[in-house]
């Protein structure tokens, strides 16, 4: 395929032929093109459709900014659509289509939408497609959704990988171009350490798209022989294809690295992209600037393109937009653009410069104080319109219009922290103002200094003056010769017309538009931005909202500067969900804690179960077991019967030592325990300071000054630092010291009838654990196996003769290994969290079901242990009088009636009152088969509940379509007076 | 309605054929007169849909919006779009279904397309414990005259197969859906009930900051603004985020904290995501724009803040949660986030009262579900304002309740504004 | 956002959780009259200013000190970071 707007020289290697296709045609390109370069080269004008009209689309920029050339890039998984021609680097076999058209980017049948335009101006969806009222969401929107959005996503996994990474820097330089590269060279050879991020893979911003000398040689060559010598300094980390796309507080920046996007694929074991949180101590904006369009009647025809990508694509690609090309202009810039193309051996249609007093061109026809006020064409520009100085017309052939409207500076990462950027008349721009997130320069064409001398010379001192600031000093730091033309401009905006001219290609915003929005008082710029979409595209209105502005402040009659302007956001430009993902995705979303028992529990066969960021055995199927009540019911009863084991060790554990340690407990719990004996525990109600139930536990006595509280698993990272909180904010006078000891003790559960003769085979034999010497609630500090230290707690969550083991956590899976074979001859039945859930609830023991944060320790008839003689927390805001009504809810048990099933989450309602809201009495919380009742149980609150027990309530669960009865009884099903766990 | 100045097709046909000359602005701007019988101090979408409701519903004619910018510039302008009325509490549900009813007859009632697109909220579940909550709260729904689904892991997978219902690290076991619940364009409910406010006779006065309030006898007779007093015999103060700020003036101090919630939206994309999904096992919720664009969020940032932008550690937290749930949006890029002052109460619901300042009134509290509540909330302030007894639908959002111990805390975080 | 925490030097906001208004250091006396009233105050009513707050983060994933910030909430400039402990200690619980 030839390559027929191919020119002579370029910064591509023509050794390195290119192979790509876009929308299935094949195209030769050479290593060094972009997609817009490579398309250009191949006479390629059309690559997209517009948002709404469905317009013909064509390459506008050569960069970041890019509004139209949005293509689909790749295949299957990895279909990228919304991909920017501009910013994608060829590589071979590389494939890329159009988007947003049907059936074809030539005929595309959604282009009626054109012809309709006069209906669909700003905000027209606002005012209709409201009757039929079933209408909008059945017909309008459907149709709209369709025909919104432009590429589709795959709709599979994205198979790539992504990284976060961190690094740290004395100076970080956003921009390669002379700001910038002189900016690094001036901190980098005084020592400091910094990085120069680029988002373009070849460094020199425009020194490589434009034909100028510095230092006495080829711009390009100095920048690329700066980038070298930057390279080949320790200190100085230049990190190309990686755009700055947020400032964030106290310096931190976010810098994403395409680090393979260039590729057709990730090389193996690398990630496609990384999103760097850079540390910088102070940084220097060198972000350069965007040439702005001009405004007319069909201003948006492929051809029609930024005068400074057209000499990009010239001097950089050797690529012509097209063999003859007309120039528009407002500005000596535009001049500068006739002279590379005549250079090139390209030819100039015309020059229309709207200033009458624009200079004199020697290398084409120039139009002084003329304008283009339209364009015609199929498919891309065949001519354009001239109104000349003195109100004439003329009609020039072209294949392309470069147009000059002047340039912006790239402000917007200093609009991050909500800087407001300043009108600076001189250059008819906006610069950075106000607000510019602390530690950050702004250096060159960003901040409006846009000759070449000047942003070299500016890069140098913005570096010198932040190397003062972090105390760094600069022995000589000299600046190479280059051109420093001055601007001159006057400003043109938009040429009056009767047609429509664009002012933001991708979301169709015209003049018109902002016309209307002015007429129906949308004329705050936010009122602007949202009610016409001016800006809201994926450029953040880079090649549009100056003009906008422009045009509503001459409606309103206000300057620019008091018209002001709408807010940039991060990022600056479009970045991938994955990114900010990293690889905290798919499992890796959250960490995954394993018990000490984890793998001996698999190795059983174990069901496994998250219960927060734990996998907790839920039961342990044997053979022949179909249905996981089989297992639970199974485990249950030989638990019961004889006994069970089941690893314990997620609840929280937290060490409290010192001499205040059981005044410390007294006051976070509501309950007492600096009364508690040496060798005992205690069961403890917290609660938070506005009076609801924090968390409940058990706490051990292990010596005069030394406690160890237990804690939910759920709660347990909470009440630690809760406590920490009570022990630094509140009482740091107190002599106490905390530590967690969840992760460092394996603990098991053993329980049943059985239990202390299987711990009697394991606990070495100076220890007496019979009935006498260790009671109920008893505890100590035992050695087991033969000498191992461990810690015995005669402690019942199942209701059964119970104790709970801890051994340290290394000798977790021996543990549950030796408690197996000592509990051989009593069958010992390992069980898992579903039948500690169903025990507890025979038991009436509360979790996290009940412990819901709205809960008293009055709802849970434990107001009593809310001790009113010592200062607790929660105590003073629990006696408030809602709190302490008579008619609260009140825990009870609930006994399915009639084979019927108790459901959690089931409503509950007096025999014969009616179904809603207004007689809703109450909730069920928990619920289970009890095979040792044979009926299913619940725990559950209902008002006055305490009163109640005998009384038959319906559970209403409507949600299902379900209603049960139940009778209401104590909580605690099994053994209410304590003799087994006494036993 | 097809009354002159009314929108419709049939009007967008007649303008589109002459030119689109007729158009007239959407609301005045107006001077402040120098009394009103009420003003409302806040020109976000409760400010206006409270004038909208005193003007329409009864009968004020002297009403007037103060706007210290442009309106609908807070939160109403930066929300997830989102409608519901998925609340588990006796509180709130009455109030949020409420609020979905006129959700379902705004646009008629309004003249003005909001795009209300009840398009289903989906809640995911993740364990049994998360069911059965679910099941709680969706039997509150139905018993509350809203409606709920419970889906089951294969239902849901019926309708949303593009989820990681497997290779996630917590697996996704179902959902709690409202079917009525959905997505709104935001913007429009400012603009739409600003319109209607105006064509009542209420004057929206914009770039009019309230400074201060006039206060004899413990009454409020007016507030000072940067242009001059105005009276009222009423105020009503909906700020949002800067509710603190105001009732200062008022010599308040309120049970509410402002914090920073981030949104984000992505690029046009064709249409991918139905409904609006909520991640429950990690800091994400999702929906997709009419444009076409990705419309996600998260958790607030925690700390305190009016800066109206965030950090990143929030919006890596949001993406690995979106990662997880839905591996698909990864080459979805994110072209915007943006950040909201959340005024965020101590119990997670919000306040419609009366304060102690005979005349006065305020309607703050919302947290970061104040873009749903806005129809109800506007319709029981003005009911309260007008009347001087709460809407029936809003008896419990009392200024008094943490004192008396009536908290409505949905989530049970306690007095903690930053884990509501 | 970078907090400079008085032992371990600059560290990543990240690493932290945050509580809110540091009034919370100075609870009430439960057995004064007035408890009821104070008690209150305490748990829920806020200053909240825009500018200068003083509030408390805690360092959950590093060395589990709990700080007293003083941040601007306009700007998140962090204007003094102290130990939550030092500052009851010294008496200075406001």
């Amino acid at each position: 395929m030839t390559q027929v707007n191919r020119l002579d020289g370029g910064l591509i290697d023509r050794d390195t032929p290119l192979d790509f296709t876009f929308d299935g045609r094949r195209y030769g390109g050479f290593a060094g093109d972009t997609l817009a370069s490579a398309l250009l080269a191949n006479g390629v004008r059309l690559v997209g459709r517009s948002f709404k009209y469905h317009r013909p689309r064509g390459i506008i920029s050569a960069g970041s900014e890019e509004p139209n050339a949005l293509v689909e890039l790749r295949e299957g998984a990895r279909r990228e659509p919304n991909s920017r021609a501009t910013m994608t680097e060829l590589h071979d076999g590389l494939v890329a289509r159009s988007q947003n058209r049907f059936p074809s980017l030539g005929f595309d049948l959604m282009a009626v939408n054109d012809r309709f335009s006069a209906f669909l101006g700003a905000g027209f969806y606002y005012k209709t497609f409201m009757w039929p009222k079933a209408f909008w969401e059945r017909v309008y929107e459907p149709l709209i959704r369709q025909a919104a959005g432009l590429g589709a996503l795959s709709g599979d996994p994205d198979p790539d990988v992504y990284d976060r990474g961190f690094r740290h820097c004395d100076l970080l330089v956003i921009g390669a171009g002379p700001a910038g590269l002189m900016a690094a060279l001036t901190a980098g050879r005084a020592g400091a350490e910094v990085i120069l991020v680029d988002e373009d893979f070849r460094a020199g911003g425009r020194l490589t798209m434009e034909r100028e000398t510095v230092a006495g040689i080829n711009g390009a060559d100095w920048a690329a022989e700066a980038a070298a010598e930057l390279v080949s300094m320790p200190n100085v980390r230049v990190m190309p294809r990686s755009t700055a796309i947020g400032v964030f507080d106290h310096g931190i920046y976010s810098v994403l690295e395409r680090v393979a996007d260039h590729l057709p694929v990730p090389r193996e074991g690398t990630p496609r992209q990384i999103l760097w949180r850079v540390y910088a101590k102070r940084a220097i904006l060198a972000a350069g600037a965007t040439e702005r369009l001009i405004a007319f009647d069909n201003n948006d025809r492929p051809g029609i393109m930024q005068a400074s990508a057209v000499r990009g694509y010239v001097n950089r690609w050797a690529a012509a937009p097209a063999e003859r090309i007309a120039i528009f202009t407002n500005n000596d810039d535009g001049h500068r653009t006739a002279a590379d193309l005549a250079a090139a051996g390209v030819e100039i249609a015309a020059i229309i410069d709207s200033r009458p007093d624009a200079p004199a061109s020697d290398v084409a026809e120039l139009f002084a104080g003329a304008v283009v006020s339209n364009s015609s064409g199929r498919r891309g520009v065949g001519h354009v319109t001239l109104r000349l100085a003195d109100g004439g017309r003329k009609h020039v052939s072209c294949g392309a219009l470069a147009v000059s409207g002047g340039w912006n500076p790239n402000v917007h990462l200093t609009c991050h922290h909500r800087g407001r950027p300043q009108w600076q008349e001189n250059i008819a721009a906006f610069v950075p103002g106000d607000g510019v997130p602390p530690g950050l320069a702004v250096a060159g064409a960003a901040r409006g200094i846009f000759s070449t001398a000047g942003a070299l010379a500016d890069g140098r001192d913005q570096a010198l003056a932040q190397l003062a600031e972090l105390g760094i000093k600069v022995t000589s730091a000299t600046v190479p010769e280059a051109d420093d033309t001055p601007v001159k401009i006057t400003p043109l905006w938009h040429v009056g017309g009767t047609g429509r001219a664009w002012l933001d290609q991708q979301n169709d915003v015209t003049v018109k538009d902002v016309g209307l929005a002015h007429q129906e008082n949308f004329r705050a710029v936010e009122h602007l931005k949202r009610y016409t979409t001016l800006g809201m595209a994926g450029d953040q209105g880079r090649t549009s909202n100056v003009l906008g502005l422009a045009v509503m402040a001459e409606l309103t009659g206000k300057t620019i500067a008091d018209t002001g302007t709408t807010i940039y956001r991060p990022p600056y430009t479009p970045t991938p969900i994955a990114a900010f993902a990293g690889r905290s995705v798919g499992r890796n979303f959250r960490p995954t804690r394993l018990p000490p028992s984890h793998h001996w529990a698999a190795e059983q066969g174990a069901v496994f179960v998250e219960a927060g960021s734990w996998m907790r055995a839920q039961w342990f199927p044997r053979e022949g077991e179909v249905h996981w009540r089989e297992s639970v019911d199974r485990e249950v009863l030989a638990t019961r019967r004889s006994v069970g084991v089941c690893d314990v060790s997620t609840l929280g554990k937290i060490d409290i030592q010192g001499n205040d340690a059981g005044a410390f407990l007294d006051l976070v719990y509501s309950n007492r325990f600096s009364t508690l004996p040496v060798g005992r525990t205690r069961y403890g109600l917290m609660l938070r300071e506005d009076g609801m139930v924090m968390d409940d536990g058990t706490t051990a006595r292990l010596g005069e000054t030394h406690y160890l509280m237990t804690t939910t698993t759920a709660n347990a990272v909470g009440v630690y630092r809760h406590l920490e909180f009570v022990r630094q904010c509140l009482r740091p006078d107190m002599d106490v010291q905390l530590i967690s000891a969840t992760d460092s003790w394996a603990q098991f559960a053993v329980a049943g009838p059985n239990a202390r003769r299987v711990l009697q085979a394991v606990v070495d034999s100076q220890h007496d654990i019979s009935n006498e010497a260790f009671p109920f609630m008893a505890c100590r500090a035992i050695s087991v196996c033969g000498g191992v230290p461990a810690r015995l707690f005669r402690i019942s969550f199942s209701g059964e003769l119970a104790y709970e083991i801890a051994v340290p956590a290394r000798y977790g899976d021996a543990m549950i290994r030796a408690l197996m074979a000592a509990g051989e001859p009593h069958d010992i039945t390992p069980y898992g969290t579903e039948a500690l859930g169903v025990m507890r609830i025979e038991k009436g023991h509360v979790t996290g079901n009940e412990l819901n944060g709205t809960i008293t320790a009055h709802n849970l008839g434990m107001a009593k242990m809310v001790s009113t003689k010592k200062d607790s927390i929660g105590a003073v805001l629990a006696g408030r009088e809602a709190l302490v009504a008579e008619d609260g809810l009140c825990l009870v048990g609930l006994q399915a009636i009639d084979g019927d099933h108790v459901t959690a989450g089931a409503h509950m309602f007096a025999e014969s009152t009616p179904v809603d809201a207004a007689h809703d009495e109450g909730y069920v919380t928990s619920a289970a088969w009890s095979p040792h009742i044979g009926a299913s149980i619940g725990l559950g609150f209902i008002v006055r509940g305490a009163n109640r027990h005998g009384e038959t309530v319906r559970l209403m669960n409507p949600l299902e379509g379900r209603s049960a009865r139940a009778r209401i009884c104590s909580p605690h099903f099994i053994d209410p007076e304590g003799e087994r766990l006494r036993g | 309605m097809k009354k002159l100045g009314g929108y419709s097709g049939f009007r967008i046909l007649r303008e589109g054929l002459t030119g689109n000359r007729g158009w007239r602005p959407a609301w005045r701007d107006p001077e402040p007169q120098p009394a009103y019988d009420f003003v409302i101090v806040g020109g976000g979408g409760h400010g206006l849909a409270t004038a909208y409701y005193l003007a329409s519903r009864y009968g004020e004619a002297s009403v007037a919006v103060l706007e210290k910018g442009w309106i609908g510039g807070g939160n109403v302008g930066r929300n997830t779009t989102i409608i519901r009325s998925n609340y588990l509490l006796p509180g709130n549900e009455p109030f949020y279904e409420f609020s979905l009813k006129l959700w379902e007859g705004l646009e008629q009632d309004l003249n003005y397309n909001a795009m209300v697109s009840q398009r289903g909220v989906y809640n995911l579940y993740h364990s049994d414990g998360q069911r059965d909550a679910y099941r709680r709260r969706g039997n509150a729904m139905i018993l509350h005259g809203a409606d709920a689904e419970l889906l089951d892991a294969a239902q849901l997978r019926a309708e949303m197969p593009f989820l990681n219902f497997d290779n996630g690290r917590f697996p996704i076991q179902g959902a709690l859906v409202q079917r009525r619940g959905g997505t709104v364009r935001h913007d429009a409910v400012a603009w739409g009930y600003a319109r209607g406010a105006d064509r009542r006779g209420v004057d929206i006065i914009q770039n009019c900051e309230v400074t201060g309030f006039r206060i004899q006898n413990g009454r409020c007779i007016g507030v000072e603004t940067n242009r001059g007093f105005i009276a009222a015999r009423k105020v009503g103060c909906a700020v949002a985020g800067s509710s603190s700020r105001v009732m200062q003036a008022a010599g308040m101090r309120l049970p509410i904290e402002s914090h920073v919630l981030q949104a984000f939206v992505s690029e046009g994309l064709k249409p991918v995501i139905p409904g609006v999904v909520t991640y429950g096992a990690g800091h994400f919720y999702i929906s997709q724009s009419d444009k076409g664009g990705l419309v996600f969020g998260g958790d607030i940032d925690m700390y305190n803040s009016y800066a109206q932008r965030g950090n990143l550690p929030v919006v890596e937290d949001v993406c690995e949660g979106g990662m997880t749930l839905m591996p698909m949006i990864g080459r979805a890029r994110m072209v915007r986030m943006w950040g909201g002052i959340m005024d965020m109460s101590m119990d997670g619901s919000p306040i419609i009262d009366h304060t102690p300042v005979d005349g006065l009134y305020f309607n703050g509290g919302w947290c970061y579900g104040g873009f749903k509540a806005t129809p109800a909330s506007g319709y029981c302030f003005a009911h309260l304002l007008a009347t001087d007894t709460p809407h029936e639908t809003a008896t419990a959002f009392r200024l008094d309740r943490f004192r008396r111990g009536m908290m409505i805390d949905e989530k049970g975080s306690g007095a903690q504004p930053n884990l509501h | 956002m970078i907090i400079e925490h008085p032992l371990l030097g600059p560290r990543d906001s990240q690493e932290f959780t945050c509580l809110g208004d540091a009034s919370l250091l100075q609870r009430p006396d439960a057995f004064a009259g007035d408890a009821a009233d104070t008690f209150f105050d305490y748990q829920y009513l806020r200053d909240n200013p825009a500018g200068t707050h003083r509030e408390l983060w805690y360092h959950e994933m590093g060395d589990r000190s709990w700080l007293v910030l003083t941040r601007d909430t306009r700007t998140h400039e962090i204007l003094a970071v102290e130990l939550a402990s030092d500052v009851v200690t010294s008496g200075g619980r406001s």
